[in-house]
Parts: structure tokens; C-alpha cells; sequence
């Protein structure tokens, strides 16, 4: 099979609607397709990543930890929309802090998440052979 | 690229998150709620102006007619059927639908 | 052309199966290829043959139903979205103890890989949501 670019786009948040964690399903059960995957998260799709999570009184499952664990499953190129959090009051130091091991650099831990603008986010899209949207 | 969104303006930003990530050249396809954008003098028909000068701009017909806005589809925007759809999704190598 | 269509929402609530079952067919008539049409999230409830609608509504799922069978459709609903929601064949029903089955005829239960070969293989991914 041959290996394509593929973008996942994910602009909607958590809990309220199940979007967030079933696309999170699709990225873990495609990273076994060893694509090239790149994660886009812009306008409410920002508060996915957000630290501090606990819905314990909701009784639904805290899936936040699992994008903690993106970067074992070779999922390392997250990309976050400046604009989308700056609209919504955050930073980047209100997201959980996501890494991933350089093998080349032996094992040197190095951030995944890049923080992109618009004219960034237009050329990802154009770069990307499939654009997942969900 | 062909950008595709169905939901009203009025209600969601997902025509206004795409205009800003559409690139000149680019095609944006209005289906479903999304053709509420097509209705001239609305709040909104100036940011649709604007984008028309670098993106050409298509509503779903059958979506329009349904709605009943056919009389008040502005000047520059292109109605098409599903085929015409279908057509559009083969013109573009990249298609981002703004769920 | 060769295309993957995926349909994330259910039949009535929301318009994106009607409209990614009317981009399936006008695609079809023009002689284009559909390798899959993937259903997820709610998109798997188009796929109870126990809807009853009015006389006078369109029969979403006997729409695709009947697509699928003109053209020998593979329609793929996700095994986890489908047992969330409480969509079964005979063999997930009885693998998960269940009284009952639901899945119309054409489509099929399988996993969300489905998805992602559909991605890869086709040369276009269009997505109908909400």
C-alpha cells in the first residue's frame, strides 16, 4: 500500500458532542497504516488538548491522557492555530504538554505540538493528499 | 483545493475559518445550511465579496431551492447540481469539508 | 475517479446522508468508481432496517439499500461506533449476547481500518457530517 499524506482536521471540542474522541479512535487505528499523519486542531478543536480535564461528574471517559500517548504511536506532527486560541483565551501553556523520542537522536524527547497561523494552515491543507474531517 | 461547507454563517464560523485558510485559486462549495451565505445584502455578503476576489464561490442548487433564497443568490456565485458537485470534487485534488 | 465517501451522521436529523446519498449516486451515473462508503459516528444508524418512516418521507436507508444492490456497493458500517449505538448483525449480535439484529440489507459491520484504506486507495476522501 502506498504511503499517503494524511491530515486530520479536528475543530470541534470535547464531551458535547462525541466527534473529538471518535476521530481520536480513527488516528490510533490509522497510525497502524504507517502513513505520514499530521493532526490539525483549530477553533473549538483547541480545547481537546487542554490541560486539567476531569469529568469525573459527567461519567463520561477522560480521554485527554490519550493524546499523551500520540507520540508512541509515531503521531507526532500536531499542529495548533494560534488565532483559535488566542479567540478563546488561552496559550500554549494551557495545553498538555505532548512529546515524542527522536530515534535518529537517540531517543531525544522533543515537543510535538507547533503552533501554526492561517497562512500555515492553507498550506497544510494544500500539502496533504487526504484531509480527514470530522 | 475545494473547500466544502454546510453550515450557516449566521450560526457557525466555518465559512469565516475557511476564507481565512482558503488560498487564492481555491474553489468553496456552499451545500446544505452553508447557501444561507449566498443571500445578497445580508451582514455577511460583504465577506463574501471580499472572498470572491480570490476564490471562486458555488452553492448546491438543490439546497438553495429547497430553502427558498433562489430569488436572493448575489451576482458571482455559481449554482451547480450534484453533478455538477461531483464534477467539482474531480476538478480539485484536495477537498477539506468544514463539518 | 475512484472514490471513498464517509456519512457521520444519521437518517432525518441531519441532511448529510441525503446529500452524501445524492453525491453517491449522481457520481455513480456519471460512471465514476465509489470503493466504499464508510458510515461513522451516527452515520452508522443509517443502517437499521427498523426505521419505519411515513409513507410520504424517502426511505433513507432503503435508498442506500437499493444503491448498493445496482451497483454492488460496499457499504462498511464501524464495528465501534455500530455496537455504541446499538447497530448489530446476526454474528455481533450473538457474539454480544444480544436478542436482536438490525442491519440492513447491502450493508456490512467492519473496522475503522476500512476507513483509512478507503483514504489511501481512493483518489478522492469526501466527507458528509455535520
Amino acid at each position: 500500500m502506498s504511503i499517503k499524506k494524511l491530515l486530520y482536521v479536528n475543530r470541534k471540542a470535547p464531551y458535547g458532542t462525541v466527534y473529538a474522541l471518535e476521530s481520536l479512535e480513527v488516528v490510533l487505528i490509522g497510525a497502524a497504516f504507517e502513513q505520514d499523519v499530521t493532526l490539525l486542531f483549530m477553533d473549538d478543536g483547541v480545547f481537546q488538548l487542554a490541560k486539567g480535564q476531569n469529568t469525573t461528574a459527567i461519567d463520561n471517559k477522560n480521554f485527554s491522557p490519550t493524546y499523551m500517548a500520540l507520540g508512541d504511536y509515531e503521531v507526532n506532527k500536531i499542529y495548533v492555530d494560534q488565532q483559535s486560541l488566542d479567540e478563546r483565551g488561552l496559550s500554549l501553556d494551557d495545553l498538555q504538554h505532548l512529546v515524542w523520542e527522536d530515534e535518529d537522536e537517540d531517543y531525544a524527547e522533543k515537543d510535538s505540538i507547533i503552533i501554526v497561523d492561517r497562512a500555515q494552515i492553507a498550506d497544510l491543507m494544500e500539502e496533504n493528499d487526504v484531509v480527514l474531517s470530522f | 483545493m475545494l473547500h466544502i461547507i454546510n453550515k450557516s454563517p449566521f450560526e457557525k464560523n466555518s465559512l469565516m475559518s475557511c476564507f481565512a485558510c482558503a488560498k487564492e485559486g481555491s474553489a468553496i462549495l456552499l451545500i446544505e445550511d452553508g447557501v444561507y451565505g449566498v443571500i445578497a445584502n445580508s451582514s455577511i455578503a460583504a465577506d463574501i465579496k471580499a472572498a470572491m476576489a480570490k476564490n471562486s464561490i458555488y452553492a448546491l442548487s438543490a439546497d438553495v431551492n429547497a430553502r427558498g433564497i433562489a430569488d436572493k443568490v448575489m451576482d458571482g456565485i455559481t449554482l451547480i447540481d450534484y453533478n455538477g458537485f461531483v464534477d467539482l470534487t474531480c476538478d480539485h485534488e484536495k477537498l477539506q469539508s468544514w463539518l | 475517479m475512484k472514490f471513498t465517501i464517509q456519512v457521520s451522521e444519521g437518517p432525518y436529523t441531519h441532511q448529510a446522508s441525503d446529500t452524501a446519498y445524492q453525491f453517491t449516486k449522481a457520481a455513480l451515473e456519471k460512471g465514476h468508481e465509489i470503493f466504499r462508503v464508510f458510515f461513522y459516528h451516527d452515520g452508522v444508524n443509517n443502517a437499521t432496517r427498523l426505521t419505519t418512516p411515513p409513507q410520504d418521507d424517502r426511505n433513507v436507508i432503503k435508498r442506500w439499500s437499493e444503491l448498493a444492490a445496482k451497483y454492488n456497493l460496499d457499504m462498511v458500517v464501524c464495528v465501534a461506533a455500530a455496537q455504541r449505538r446499538g447497530i448489530a448483525d446476526a454474528d455481533e449480535s450473538r457474539r454480544n449476547g444480544k436478542d436482536a439484529d438490525n442491519l440492513a440489507p447491502g450493508f456490512r459491520i467492519s473496522g475503522l481500518g476500512q476507513l483509512i484504506e478507503g483514504a489511501i486507495q481512493s483518489d478522492r476522501l469526501v466527507v458528509f457530517g455535520d
